[in-house]
């Protein structure tokens, strides 16, 4: 059994904060991540992020992981890596299998879930095809193990993942024959887009993949036209070639250990469905667990660092390391920052949403643990 | 035609989907028990949602309204001998407390 104060499931830009705020405090802390190198996926982010200078933009995602782990390693944080967190039992006592070959039990008195996101799949016949992929999968095989997925890729999705990765996918030697978008419009940055299209990528909105060709791998794909309504339409069918389709349609948190560890949810379609419920702290509806990152709903590497640095000094906080009164300046301060980023076209239904879950937590919450 | 596969792990389709709601399946829960979609090593991590979808399609139920299917653990493939080794670690994490 390992015991300690403080565990953190996943190392990425949540989890990572989480750890330096909570070590720096003067916690004891473990990190786990089932990854044989912590950075979630901050390593495949070879672009530069948005925002203000203050969040780190116009650094690429990828630099940023190196300071996180710099950072980390300067203050001695225990980190087990290849550890799969399978269950929570009695509200705090993990079930890790480690190098999938040991079962150990790592008893907390606190738990940071920041175990992130996985990629929404699209059914359609031969997605189950080889070659068919998560854009996410696509950009890990390029950018962090250096190879192409295919020659002739199509993506589906033309969201911030979509047309970054497609361009990524271009820099790395593949063909993009076309990005398909099943809304009306594009739902990426411009910035993103016009490099994609001025590299001569052609866009179809209102278009989605009728389905798949191949015999044990995808060698062309049928796409069709959406009517306002999102039904096809018969007769506006066309085959494209490719070898590769990737979906960049979404992502969804993942709450499993949420719902073991038994804490209460509620359904924010915006940020991604089902949802932990947590207050200002970071605090879900079940004593000594936290959560912060894409597990509280679909965003950023810049707004999963500051949540991962709420829960880690609210969690300090209550383990007796930082006062009260010091936590909750301090938790104002990255509120105005967090507030800041979720600002402008793409981050105002963000904040509703944010704002949304916060006002059901600090309610539900509130009677609960003061 | 390939078939449109919903479930990868347990190979179920969209058409056996369908079907299990037609018999009278109302919620994820019930259409895991009647197709096992959802019951494969990805635990549903990949059809859970299309699963809901179909189910919101179907029925008529939105989709704020249709509760996941139930977790459980492990929540990531292991093997059976590492479940034994956990509940001999449990039982004995249990003495030492006592």
């Amino acid at each position: 059994m390992i015991q300690t104060e403080l565990a953190i499931v996943g190392a990425g830009p949540a989890g990572l904060s989480a750890a330096i705020e909570a070590r720096r405090a003067g916690a004891d802390v473990l990190l786990i991540d089932e990854n044989s190198r912590p950075g979630g996926q901050l390593f495949k982010q070879i672009h530069k992020f948005f925002g203000s200078r203050a969040h780190k933009a116009g650094t690429r995602g990828m630099n940023i992981g190196t300071q996180l782990l710099k950072e980390s390693e300067e203050l001695g944080i225990r980190t087990c890596l290849k550890g799969e967190v399978c269950g929570i039992e009695d509200g705090q006592n993990l079930w890790v299998v480690i190098d999938r070959n040991r079962s150990e039990i790592v008893k907390a008195k606190k738990i940071i879930l920041a175990t992130g996101a996985t990629e929404n799949a699209v059914a359609f016949p031969g997605w189950d095809l080889p070659g068919v992929m998560g854009a996410g999968a696509a950009q890990t095989m390029i950018n962090v193990n250096r190879v192409l997925p295919g020659k002739k890729v199509l993506m589906l999705g033309s969201g911030n993942v979509g047309v970054i990765v497609s361009y990524q996918l271009l820099q790395a030697g593949a063909d993009v024959v076309a990005v398909l978008e099943a809304a009306p419009r594009l739902g990426g940055y411009g910035v993103h887009t016009a490099k994609v299209a001025r590299a001569g990528v052609p866009f179809y909105v209102s278009h989605t993949v009728k389905q798949a060709f191949g015999t044990d791998h995808v060698e062309a794909v049928e796409i069709v036209e959406l009517d306002g309504s999102f039904n096809q339409i018969p007769g506006t069918e066309r085959i494209l070639e490719a070898d590769t389709i990737c979906l960049a349609t979404g992502l969804t948190p993942l709450t499993e250990l949420a719902w073991l560890a038994g804490c209460e949810f509620k359904y924010i379609p915006a940020l991604g469905g089902h949802l932990p419920i947590h207050d200002d702290r970071m605090h879900t509806t079940k004593e000594n667990v936290f959560v912060a990152g894409d597990i509280t709903g679909i965003e950023e590497a810049s707004t999963a660092m500051e949540e991962g640095r709420l829960a880690g000094i609210n969690a300090a906080a209550e383990l007796g390391y930082i006062n009260e009164e010091e936590a909750r300046i301090r938790s104002e301060e990255i509120w105005d920052s967090l507030n800041c980023l979720r600002s402008g076209y793409f981050g105002q239904k963000r904040r509703e949403s944010k704002d949304l879950m916060l006002h059901t937590g600090n309610e539900v919450i509130q009677w609960k643990i003061h | 035609m390939h078939d449109e596969l919903i479930c990868r792990c347990e190979e179920v389709s969209r058409e056996e989907i369908e079907k299990a709601i037609e018999d009278g399946a109302v919620t994820a829960n019930e259409v895991k028990r009647f197709t096992r979609a959802g019951m494969g090593l990805c635990q549903g991590r990949t059809c859970r949602r299309l699963v809901e979808r179909i189910l919101s399609e179907k029925t008529g139920i939105p989709l704020s309204e249709i509760q996941p299917s139930t977790y459980r653990q492990p929540v990531r493939p292991v093997r059976s001998d590492l479940i034994r080794e956990h509940n001999k670690n449990k039982s004995e994490g249990e003495l030492n407390d006592e």
